[in-house]
């Protein structure tokens, strides 16, 4: 069952982060980056290290996303 | 043509790149330190008692006292790069959002304490705790309750430093001991603690700074 968990696991970390790299419009790059970080989470908690999944999904996925989401619109309103 | 040569250089060094990084996966390295019993022999000297606390406050304080000056160094680049005063224009904020964090920002503070408290003997620290911080002050800007930051205060400006002053003062006032950072065994839970809860305001506002002063709006000037 675990098994077949981390295998999920892994296998949506590769498809997100191919994703938002692949994606062509930024919005849903910066959305899939976020997915991405919090999935990162996830890894970093079954591979028990709670420390470092903490630290990603509060630094990682939820202050970096913001962060890009921010400047997403700053860039939106720039062009208008 | 040209694109094909381009590609096909850029993939032998990726390949060439890969197996340089894997070769030494491949052989254990001889004579490799298990530092796990290193760590674990030492764990009543440290103060505290989970490994990675111990660790990244005692055993390796130089790398974390490293790791704020370069996050402080980050935020005044930012700040000396320029700040534009700018108007904070109001945003039209579901007032359920606006609730929901008042809720949640007490709540996160909270959280944020006990995570620092928790790092002693449990996965949480000065880093997780000042994560949360800010992602509580982020939260409440976003939902417009808090304003964006428009110049440092001299408060802010202590708070920013705080952390990586009293670290500096606690590696300055052990300079007796032998060793930068050696902490005399009976009052290392005490430093470490205090030293946490200093990184902790600080890394919380340097966080917080690095969202609250880019966020602002750019005016109807550009």
């Amino acid at each position: 069952m675990s098994f077949a968990f981390d295998l999920l696991l892994a296998a949506a970390l590769l498809w997100s982060g191919g994703r938002s790299l692949s994606v062509d419009r930024l919005d849903r790059a910066i959305v899939l980056f976020i997915a991405f970080g919090l999935l990162m989470a996830l890894a970093w908690a079954r591979l028990a290290a709670p420390d470092i999944g903490l630290a990603e999904a509060a630094i990682g996925a939820g202050l970096t996303g913001a962060l890009l989401l921010d400047a997403y619109g700053a860039l939106k309103r720039r062009k208008e | 043509m040209k694109r094909f040569v381009v590609g096909s250089g850029a993939l032998a060094f990726a390949f060439l790149l890969i197996g340089a990084l894997l070769e030494p996966l491949m052989e254990p390295p001889s004579g490799g330190v298990d530092l796990r019993t290193a760590v674990a022999a030492n764990m009543t000297a440290s103060g505290v008692e989970h490994p990675v606390t111990a660790v990244l406050l005692n055993f390796r304080g130089y790398d974390t006292l490293l790791e704020i000056a370069v996050l402080l160094l980050a935020l005044i680049v930012i700040l000396a790069s320029g700040i534009d005063t700018a108007s904070d224009r109001p945003r039209a904020v579901n007032p359920i959002l606006q609730t929901l964090a008042r809720l949640a920002a007490p709540l996160m503070v909270v959280v944020a304490v006990y995570l620092l408290w928790a790092g002693a003997f449990r996965p949480g620290g000065a880093f997780q705790a000042g994560a949360v911080l800010a992602a509580a002050a982020v939260l409440l800007h976003l939902t417009g309750l808090l304003p964006s930051w428009q110049v440092p205060t001299l408060t802010l400006r202590w708070g920013l430093t705080a952390g990586f002053l009293i670290f500096l003062a606690v590696a300055a006032g052990l300079l007796t001991q032998g060793a930068l950072l050696q902490y005399p065994p009976a009052q290392a839970g005490m430093l470490i603690l205090l030293i946490e809860a200093g990184l902790t305001l600080s890394l919380g506002l340097i966080l917080a700074g690095l969202f609250l002063f880019l966020s602002r709006d750019p005016g109807d000037d550009s």
